[in-house]
């Protein structure tokens, strides 16, 4: 889960991390309202899930209430690569002297946490990576270890920050770890990370993605909130299906996370387009299956619907019902092409038998029904 | 031979007497598998149809000479089981919950590496692993596999796994052992480990490895074959389609910042000298090709 910069903002305070007094408001005159409280100097900030909105004219910096009226008023609403701004950030603004750049996240290969801290920060840390790669400071850290103010203090040391800050940003590194590491972030990042005019660090911005799978130990309802999905991931997630909406055509439903990838791949390699990832798991019963059959019937880019399920300890014949029972509680409008396999595939074919139609189809294998979902799709 | 598991590995099940534990915990002993005894400590000196239940790990070794555990537990006390079973004296974890945090696996997988060198983890989220004929543990159907050799299987995705199998199964091939790794970021037990075990082992004469977008597990395996392994390998890796930036079902499988892509992964497997397949059958009729020219079946 993706936090918007004020929730990352919020998120840091609890550990103790500085950053700017600031207020997140919807409307005009709440904006005014809480330049007045923090005082002036205001940034004025879209907090939209995406990056650019600096380029995009959704941060602008006011120093009296009419420009914070007059830049609020053109920031709300505003469309920033696709995300329309509903809310706004207020924050007081700072005096800069220097701008870093630091982050927490998970490297996979080491399985350790990483650590990255560079002197060259409000850039992106992609383009510093590829231009000049010896001024991002790394270090590896064992889990069961964690960060000492020891370690902390070497890394920054060869970070070559300005040494006058060194046991100031030490000590907010140190809270950042604790903040990635209790509060079960996947990533935790600071771009920048300034060193304000009167010499203390502060966190400028805030990035911060959260661990899905960590929820059940935080309170995390207020930023689920802001999450946005598309009307169709919105509908699939409140039946708990795995879904991912996408561009094309072939709707598609398949148990496992693997297969349904690998059947997004076989209707691309048969010339056609998946309108979705749904992955419904193991069973596969009428339920569930009924459930998923609506979030794709729902969905008006379907043209065709493709079916692949693989039996394991579902045997063919449980899936086999699944389908038909799931047939007669969702009134379908697209074709349906079903791929059953696996154990006792051929006892669930047979089940399927009597209901096959040209709306209907049963195909043997995963190309050859692919193959049928992409022209049933394409004739639609 | 096998991998791993096989007709001596005595396994204790850690969440036996809740539904998933037990319905998997019964199809593995009826599949064959040495299942000893369960743990749960409030039902400590109960059974589960016959099978005993003790306290914890520690207790279920010491009486029943277990060297194996497989853990149904719920992701909040995955990190805890684990560490029972380890302090308990078991060699292999087997760990099928999914939806255990990041941060817990990033965790346990130092601290058993640090503590408990000899144990290893597999998973969590995982479907579990099988020596056909021998041993059956997680939540694998064991019809769809055929005992003996000479094909070992080691994948990041369920389903897809049990496609292999299947497949094989029709063209009357056999399979040592088929470890199912699962999709998430830090799992316990990785390619490299399973193709190592397998190089090593000596019925096992071919290698399916099955990928998945994200991360570069597929990448480092490319690397050890290459400089490693002896024994012909055959690939498939999932996702070619996946937009960036998106989770496709595994916490693990997701392209971010251009890395991850299938079409890397399958790049470096090819520079390898694996032979990749561009979907699962195609995967599946490669293998049957490397198993016949050889005339291993």
């Amino acid at each position: 889960m993706d936090l918007l910069e004020y929730q990352g903002k919020q998120f840091f305070a609890t550990f103790g991390i500085p950053v700017s007094d600031g207020r997140a408001v919807t409307t005009v005159e709440d904006a005014v309202a809480a330049a007045n409280a923090v005082g002036y100097p205001v940034v004025v900030k879209a907090q939209v899930h995406a990056g650019g909105r600096g380029k995009a004219g959704g941060v602008k910096l006011a120093t009296n209430e009419a420009e914070v009226r007059e830049h609020a008023g053109n920031i709300l609403g505003l469309d920033i690569k696709g995300h329309i701004t509903r809310i706004l950030w207020i924050e007081n603004a700072s005096d800069i002297a220097e701008e870093y750049y630091a982050s927490f996240t998970l490297d996979r290969s080491a399985k350790k946490h990483l650590g990255m801290l560079s002197k060259e920060g409000g850039v992106e840390i992609e383009q510093v990576a590829v231009d000049n790669p010896d001024a991002i400071a790394k270090i590896w850290i064992d889990p069961v270890d964690g960060l000492s103010a020891d370690v902390c203090r070497a890394w920054v040391k060869a970070a070559n920050l300005n040494a006058d800050v060194t046991e100031d940003a030490v000590e907010l590194l140190c809270k950042l770890y604790t903040a990635y590491v209790e509060g079960d972030a996947d990533l935790a990042e600071i771009n920048p990370l300034i060193v304000k005019t009167n010499g203390r660090v502060h966190a400028l911005d805030a990035k911060v993605t959260l661990d899905d799978n960590a929820e059940f130990r935080h309170e995390w309802d207020e930023y689920a909130t802001t999450q946005v999905r598309d009307a169709r991931e919105e509908a699939a997630h409140a039946k708990g299906l795995q879904y991912v909406g996408l561009e094309g055509s072939v709707g598609i439903i398949a148990n496992g996370a693997g297969l349904a990838m690998s059947t997004l791949d076989v209707v691309n390699q048969a010339g056609g387009e998946a309108a979705n990832f749904l992955d419904i798991g193991g069973g596969a019963n009428a339920e569930v299956m009924a459930g998923a059959l609506q979030v794709i019937n729902d969905d008006p880019s379907v043209k065709s619907i493709f079916i692949n399920i693989f039996g394991g300890i579902t045997r063919g014949e449980e899936v086999a019902k699944g389908i038909i029972g799931a047939l007669e509680m969702v009134d379908i409008t697209a074709p349906i092409v079903i791929r059953l396999d696996g154990t006792n595939a051929e006892e669930g074919r047979a089940l399927l038998a009597p209901h096959l139609s040209e709306r209907l189809q049963s195909k043997p294998t995963m190309l050859e029904a692919a193959a049928t979902a992409v022209a049933l799709a394409k004739k639609n | 031979m096998s991998i791993f598991v096989d007709e001596n590995t005595k396994v204790i099940y850690q969440g036996l007497t809740g539904s998933q534990g037990r319905f998997y915990g019964l199809r593995n002993r009826d599949y064959g598998t040495n299942v000893v005894g369960g743990t749960n400590p409030k039902k400590a000196g109960t059974d589960v149809d016959g099978i005993p239940i003790f306290a914890n790990v520690g207790e279920a070794v010491a009486a029943t000479g277990a060297n194996a555990s497989c853990i149904f537990i719920p992701a909040p006390g995955v990190r805890a089981a684990i560490m029972d079973a380890a302090e308990g004296g078991v060699e292999f974890i087997v760990c099928i919950t999914e939806g255990v945090p990041a941060h817990d696996e990033a965790w346990f997988y130092n601290e058993l590496k640090r503590d408990f060198p000899n144990v290893r983890l597999l998973g969590p989220n995982c479907p579990g692993i099988i020596s056909p004929g021998k041993c059956n543990i997680g939540i694998t159907a064991g019809e769809i596999a055929k005992p003996g050799g000479p094909v070992g299987i080691v994948s990041r995705s369920g389903t897809l796994t049990y496609q292999a199998l299947y497949e094989l199964k029709l063209q009357n091939i056999g399979v040592t052992t088929c470890v199912g790794i699962g999709g998430d970021p830090v799992p316990g037990t990785s390619f490299i480990d399973c193709l190592a075990a397998f190089e090593a082992d000596p019925d096992t004469k071919a290698v399916m490895m099955i990928g998945e977008i994200g991360g570069s597990a597929e990448e480092e395996a490319a690397e050890f074959i290459k400089n490693n392994m002896s024994k012909p390998v055959v690939s498939y890796v999932a996702g070619v389609t996946a937009p960036p930036g998106k989770k496709m079902g595994h916490a693990g499988a997701i392209v971010s910042g251009g890395k991850g892509t299938a079409a890397a992964k399958m790049e470096a497997l090819a520079d390898a000298g694996v032979r990749v397949g561009k979907n699962p059958t195609e995967a599946g009729e490669l293998m049957v090709e490397v198993v016949r020219e050889h005339g291993w079946a």
